[in-house]
C-alpha cells in the first residue's frame, strides 16, 4: 500500500477534491448562493491556524518540552476573546474600505501609505517564507517516511541537484493548484469563496486524521488511556517532561509565548486573511469565537499521550516531529499512515494556500502595483488590459512566493525543528501588531512613527532570531552566537545586552517589542500626520461608530465619465457596472458631476481590488480636490451624533411650539376677550357718563333760555344740576378705583382693625338714608372685637355700599336689613341681608360684572328703584381681595331676600392670644 | 294740543324733557319703561313718542318694533333717545323704522326743532 504511485495517486486525488469544491464553491458564489455564509465555515477556516507544524510538531514539541506546545493555541483562544470589539472593530474596517490584506490594513490605517504598505509587505515575505518553507519540509519528510520506513528517511532526502528534490516539485504542484483556484477571478475581486470552502474541508480533514491517529495510539498500542499513563508512571524522566516547570524559560517563557502566539494570531497574514479579508458578515465572529478554540483543544487532545507513547517505544518510533506518523506505521497498519500523510497534507496544503494567496495579494497590491503607477504612461496607454495584469502580477508572485519558500527550504530549512522555523515566523509576524492594534485604538499614531517601529522592531528580530538561523546553518561563523559579534558580548543574539536565561522567543519578543512599540509611540508623539493620515485614524479608531458608514470623504470633483473610464481600465466593465449601478445617470460617457457617494464607492471598488494606496493615487488622478481633512471628519462624525440630538430635540421643540401655539391661541382668545370686555366697558363708562351730562346739560339749557320761570322750579331745576354732577364725580371716582384695582395700583393702608367697630361706623353713616327710606336696619355683632387687618376708609366704602345696595333692593313696603358680624374657622365673615326679592343663583356671580344692573323684574316691586352705576360690587369685591379677603352673593338665611357675605381673615395679633 | 309721550328710565332726564314739551305747547306723558310706554300709546294715543333706548324690561328698540308692526302706529313719529354714542345703535333704530335719533347729551333747542318738525310734517 506504501508504494510511490498510491500515494501519489491518493494526494493528488485529495488535491482534485480540494479543488473541486473551491470550484463549486466559487460557482455557488457567482449564482449568489453563498457557501461561507455558515459560521461554521468560517470557524472551520480560521483553523487553517492548525499547520503541519501542529500536526507533526506539536507531538515534537511535547516530547521536547512537555506542555508548553499548549500555548501556542491558548494565545489565539484569547484572542478570540477579543472578538466583540477588537476582531468586529477590524472586520467592520475591512468591508467598508475593502481591504485585501493585512499590508493593505496598516497602510490604510495610515494615511494610505505606499511605501509603509510595501514595508509591510516585504517584511510580511521575508517572515513567512520560511514558514512556507516549514510545510514544504513537512510534506516531503511525512512522504520520505512513509516509503522508506522502516528505513531511514534522510536517504530520499539527500540529494544533488533540485529536480531530484520532491519539494521542488510539491512547490511547483501547489503554485500551479494555487494559480488555478486562486487567481481565477478577472475582475480580482480578493473574496475567494471557493479557497475558504477548501480550507473549511481542509480543516475537517486534518482533525478527523489526528484524532485517528490519537485513538489509535491510546486504544490500539495501549489499552486505553489508562494503561499509556500507568506505563509513563514507570518512568520518572517522562512525567517530569508533562509538568509544568518544563517549559522553556519558566514563567518569563509562559507569559512571552503567550503573547506571542496571541499576537501571531491576528497578524499572520493567512489568518489575517479568513479572518478579516474572507469575512462575509460580521456576526459569525460570534460563533467563530468559542467554535474555533474548541476545534483547537480536539486536535490537542492527542497530542500527550501520542508523545509519551513515542517516547514510550524508544529508538523505533524515531524523531519526535514525526511520531504521528511512525506509530501507526511501527504498529504494521496499512491504510493508517497512509490518512496521516493526507491529513498533514491537508494542513500543509492549507496554511500555504492561503498564505500564498495573500502574500501575492500583498505583491501586487503593495510592491509591484504602486511601481506600475509611478510608470504614468503605462495606465494611460493600456487602456482595458491592466486588470488582465493584475491577475498575471498575482500569478507571478504565487510561483515566486512558493520557489523562495522551497529555497529556504533547500538552503536553510533543515538545521531547524518544524516547531523552531514556526515561532520565528510567529515572532516576525507579531512585529505588525503595534503599527496594527495601537493604529487601531491611539488616533495620534503616525505613518512615521508606524514605519520606524516597524523597521526596528524587524531589524531586532532578524538579529535576534533569524540571524542566529544563518549561524546555525553555517552561513555566517557559530561564534556570533557563543561570543557575540566581534566578540562584543553584550550584542550577543540570544542574550542581548546580558539578558539570559530566557526562552529565546521571549527574549526576542521582548527586545523587539520594546523597539517597536517605544519607536512607534516615540515619534508619534512628535511628528504631525498629514490631513489624510488624520482622517484615516479617525476612521479606523472610530470605527464602531454608529453613524460612520453613512458618511462620505472625497470633496473633490470628476465626471462619471471620467470616473467610469478608470474603473473600466483596473477592473473591467462587470465590475464597473456593480459600482455605477446606483448612479443617478447610468450613461458612462456622461458629463454630469460623479456624486461623492460614488467617487467613494468607486475607491472602494479599486481598494478592493488594488489596495487603499494605490486606489487612492487612481482617484486621485481624475478627481480635482481633495479628500477631507481631519476636522471636517471629526466634524461630520459630530455633526452626525449632532443631528440625532438635534432631531431629537427639534421634536421635543415643536411639539413644545404646538403647546405654545395652543397657548397663543387660548392668550389671543383671551386678549379679544379682553379687547371686547374693554369696548363695551368704555361703551358702558361712556354710556355712564353721558346720563347725568344729558340732565345737567338739558337743565342748564333750560335756565339759560326760559326766561319766565316760578323760583321754586328754578331752585329745583339748580338741585337736579348739582345733584347730577355729584353723580357724575362719583362714577368719575369710582371708574379710577375699578382701574387702579385692575391695575394693581390701588393704595391701601393696611392696619389691624376692629370690623366690629367699623361696621358700627358704617352704620351710624348711613343710618340717615335708611331712616328717609324708611329702612329698618338690625345690627348682630356675635364677634367683638373682630380684628383683622385691613383699609379702614376702603372697607367702610365696601360695607356702606353693601347696606346701600341693600336698602336699594329690599321689599318696597316694609324694607328689611340686617347686618351680621361673626367668626367662622379662621375668618371673621360680614353679611348683609334684605328681605327683597334676592338673587338668583345664576345672577349671583354676574352681580359682580362691571354695570351689570340687576335684572328688574316688571313687576311694580322694583320699579323705580334708584339705580347705581353697576361699579359698587365690582369695586367692593376688588378691595376685599386685595385685603385677602371674599367676598360673594348668597340666598339670605333670616330674611329670605340677597345676602352679600365679606370673610376677612383673622388678623395674627388675635391668633396669639 | 299735540300729545307727546316721553319714555326714560331717568327720572331727571324725564323732568326735564317733559318741561321742554310743555313749554313748546305740547301734551306730555311720561313712562319709565317699555312697558309702560306700550300701555301709554294705547290709552294716550300720543302724536310722538321720545323714546329711550336703554330700558329696564322691554328696550327702546323692542318697543319700537312692536309699535311699527301695529296698523295704526306704523306712522307714528318716533325719536330715538340713546346715551350710546354707536354708529350701529343708530343705524339699526333707523333701520326698525325710527324717524329721528337724538343722541344724549342733546341740545335741547335741536330736540324741540326736531319734534315740532315732525309734528307738523305729519299732521299736514
Amino acid at each position: 500500500m506504501r508504494t510511490d504511485p498510491i500515494i501519489l495517486t491518493a494526494a493528488f486525488g485529495y488535491l482534485a477534491l480540494l479543488f473541486l469544491v473551491a470550484a463549486w464553491g466559487d460557482r455557488r458564489a457567482e449564482a449568489g448562493r453563498t457557501v461561507i455564509g455558515s459560521p461554521t465555515v468560517y470557524a472551520l477556516s480560521i483553523a487553517v491556524y492548525c499547520t503541519a507544524w501542529t500536526f507533526y510538531g506539536s507531538v515534537g514539541r511535547a516530547a521536547e518540552h512537555g506542555p508548553s506546545f499548549l500555548l501556542i493555541y491558548l494565545g489565539p483562544t484569547l484572542a478570540m476573546l477579543t472578538a466583540p470589539f477588537l476582531l468586529r472593530k477590524m472586520v467592520r474596517i475591512a468591508a467598508r474600505e475593502r481591504i485585501t490584506s493585512i499590508a493593505d490594513f496598516i497602510s490604510a490605517r495610515y494615511g494610505k501609505s505606499t511605501g509603509l504598505g510595501a514595508l509591510v509587505a516585504l517584511m510580511a515575505l521575508i517572515t513567512i517564507t520560511p514558514y512556507i518553507a516549514l510545510q514544504l519540509k513537512a510534506i516531503t519528510v511525512s512522504h520520505a517516511i512513509l516509503i522508506n520506513y522502516p528505513d531511514s528517511a534522510d536517504t530520499t532526502l539527500t540529494n544533488e541537484s533540485f529536480w531530484m528534490d520532491k519539494s521542488f516539485w510539491v512547490a511547483l504542484v501547489l503554485a500551479v493548484f494555487i494559480i488555478l483556484f486562486g487567481t481565477r477571478h478577472l475582475d480580482a475581486s480578493e473574496r475567494h469563496e471557493g479557497m475558504v470552502a477548501a480550507i473549511a474541508l481542509e480543516s475537517l480533514v486534518k482533525l478527523a486524521a489526528f484524532l485517528a491517529v490519537g485513538l489509535f495510539v491510546v486504544f490500539g498500542l495501549f489499552a486505553g488511556p489508562g494503561d499509556l499513563f500507568r506505563q509513563v508512571a514507570l518512568t520518572p524522566e517522562l512525567s517530569d517532561l508533562m509538568s509544568l516547570e518544563s517549559v522553556p524559560g519558566g514563567v518569563t517563557g509562559w507569559v512571552g509565548m503567550l503573547v506571542l502566539a496571541f499576537l501571531a494570531f491576528i497578524t499572520l497574514p493567512r489568518q489575517f486573511q479568513v479572518l478579516v479579508v474572507e469575512n462575509v458578515d460580521e456576526r459569525h465572529l460570534k460563533r467563530a469565537s468559542w467554535l474555533f478554540p474548541l476545534y483547537m483543544l480536539l486536535i490537542n487532545l492527542f497530542v500527550i499521550p501520542i508523545a509519551l507513547a513515542g517516547l514510550l517505544l524508544g529508538e523505533a518510533a524515531g524523531n519526535p516531529d514525526s511520531f504521528v506518523l511512525t506509530l501507526p506505521l511501527l504498529a504494521g497498519t496499512e491504510a493508517l499512515p497512509v490518512f496521516v500523510f493526507i491529513g498533514g497534507l491537508s494542513a500543509a496544503t492549507g496554511m500555504v494556500i492561503v498564505e500564498t494567496i495573500a502574500l501575492s495579494t500583498m505583491v501586487s497590491n503593495q510592491l509591484v502595483m504602486p511601481l506600475l503607477l509611478r510608470l504614468k504612461h503605462l495606465h494611460v496607454s493600456y487602456q482595458g488590459r491592466l486588470a488582465g495584469w493584475l491577475l498575471g502580477i498575482r500569478r507571478i508572485s504565487i510561483l515566486l512566493i512558493l520557489l523562495l519558500g522551497y529555497l529556504y527550504h533547500a538552503l536553510i530549512g533543515d538545521s531547524y525543528s518544524l516547531v523552531t522555523i514556526g515561532l520565528v515566523s510567529f515572532a516576525g509576524a507579531a512585529q505588525l501588531a503595534p503599527a496594527l492594534l495601537l493604529g487601531l485604538y491611539w488616533r495620534g499614531a503616525t505613518r512615521q512613527g508606524a514605519t520606524l517601529g516597524l523597521i526596528a522592531g524587524f531589524a531586532v528580530w532578524g538579529y535576534t532570531l533569524l540571524l542566529p538561523g544563518f549561524a546555525q546553518s553555517g552561513w555566517l561563523s557559530a561564534t556570533l552566537l557563543s561570543d557575540g559579534p566581534w566578540g562584543i558580548g553584550w550584542l550577543t543574539p540570544y542574550a542581548l545586552f546580558g539578558l539570559n536565561g530566557w526562552d529565546i522567543y521571549t527574549h526576542s519578543l521582548l527586545w523587539s517589542m520594546l523597539a517597536n512599540v517605544g519607536l512607534l509611540v516615540g515619534v508619534s508623539l512628535f511628528t504631525r500626520p498629514t490631513p489624510l493620515e488624520q482622517t484615516q485614524a479617525a476612521l479606523f479608531t472610530q470605527a464602531l461608530h454608529p453613524n460612520l458608514q453613512t458618511t462620505s470623504l472625497w470633496r473633490g470633483q470628476t465626471t462619471q465619465g471620467e470616473l467610469s473610464e478608470l474603473l473600466k481600465r483596473y477592473l473591467g466593465a462587470a465590475a464597473t457596472k456593480r459600482v455605477f449601478a446606483n448612479a443617478p445617470h447610468h450613461d458612462d460617457a456622461t458629463d454630469e458631476p460623479a456624486s461623492t457617494e460614488l467617487i467613494t464607492r468607486a475607491e472602494q471598488a479599486l481598494a478592493g481590488s488594488l489596495g487603499s494606496a494605490s486606489a487612492r493615487v487612481l482617484i486621485n488622478s481624475v478627481v480635482r480636490g481633495e479628500a477631507l481633512d481631519l476636522e471636517s471628519i471629526l466634524s461630520i462624525l459630530d455633526t452626525t451624533s449632532q443631528t440625532l440630538e438635534y432631531n431629537r430635540e427639534l421634536e421635543q421643540k415643536s411639539q413644545e411650539l404646538a403647546r405654545i401655539g395652543e397657548e397663543l391661541r387660548a392668550a389671543n382668545e383671551r386678549l379679544r376677550e379682553l379687547d371686547r370686555l374693554k369696548d363695551e366697558f368704555v361703551a358702558m363708562v361712556s354710556h355712564e357718563l353721558r346720563t347725568p351730562l344729558t340732565s345737567i346739560r338739558a337743565f342748564a339749557e333750560i335756565l339759560r333760555d326760559g326766561n319766565e320761570m316760578p323760583d321754586e322750579k328754578r331752585q329745583h331745576f339748580l338741585g337736579v344740576i348739582v345733584h347730577e354732577s355729584q353723580r357724575l364725580s362719583r362714577l368719575i371716582e369710582e371708574i379710577l378705583d375699578l382701574a387702579r384695582l385692575e391695575s394693581g395700583r390701588l393704595t391701601l393702608n393696611p392696619e389691624t382693625l376692629d370690623l366690629a367697630e367699623l361696621a358700627r361706623h358704617s352704620v351710624d353713616a348711613i343710618s340717615r338714608l335708611q331712616e328717609n327710606r324708611g329702612v329698618a336696619l338690625e345690627v348682630t355683632l356675635d364677634a367683638e372685637p373682630a380684628m383683622i387687618v385691613g383699609d379702614s376708609d376702603r372697607l367702610e366704602q365696601v360695607i356702606i355700599n353693601l347696606l346701600d345696595n341693600a336698602g336699594k333692593f329690599a321689599d318696597r313696603d316694609n324694607p328689611q336689613v340686617l347686618l351680621r358680624l361673626y367668626k367662622h374657622k379662621k375668618h371673621f365673615r360680614l353679611s348683609v341681608e334684605d328681605n327683597g326679592p334676592g338673587i338668583s343663583a345664576e345672577e349671583r356671580e354676574r352681580v359682580f360684572e362691571k354695570f351689570h344692573q340687576i335684572e328688574q323684574s316688571s313687576d311694580s316691586a322694583t320699579r323705580g328703584r334708584p339705580k347705581g352705576s353697576g361699579l359698587g360690587l365690582p369695586i367692593s369685591r376688588g378691595i376685599v381681595a386685595h385685603l385677602g379677603g371674599r367676598l360673594w352673593a348668597d340666598e339670605g338665611t333670616t330674611l329670605g331676600g340677597a345676602c352679600l357675605i365679606m370673610e376677612l381673615p383673622n388678623a395674627p395679633e388675635t391668633e396669639r392670644d | 294740543m299735540a300729545n307727546v309721550l316721553v319714555v326714560d328710565d331717568e327720572p331727571n332726564i324725564v323732568l326735564s324733557l317733559e318741561f321742554l314739551m310743555e313749554q313748546a305747547g305740547f301734551q306730555v306723558t311720561t313712562a319709565e319703561d317699555g312697558e309702560q310706554a306700550l300701555e301709554s300709546v294705547k290709552n294716550a294715543q300720543p302724536d310722538l313718542i321720545l323714546l329711550d333706548i336703554s330700558l329696564p324690561g322691554i328696550s327702546g328698540f323692542d318697543v319700537l318694533e312692536q309699535l311699527r308692526g301695529q296698523p295704526d302706529t306704523a306712522s307714528l313719529p318716533i325719536i330715538m333717545l340713546t346715551a350710546h354714542g354707536r354708529e350701529v345703535e343708530r343705524e339699526k333704530g333707523m333701520a326698525l323704522g325710527a324717524d329721528d335719533y337724538i343722541t344724549k347729551p342733546f341740545s335741547t333747542q335741536t330736540l324741540v326743532e326736531k319734534v315740532k318738525a315732525l309734528l307738523n310734517g305729519a299732521s299736514s
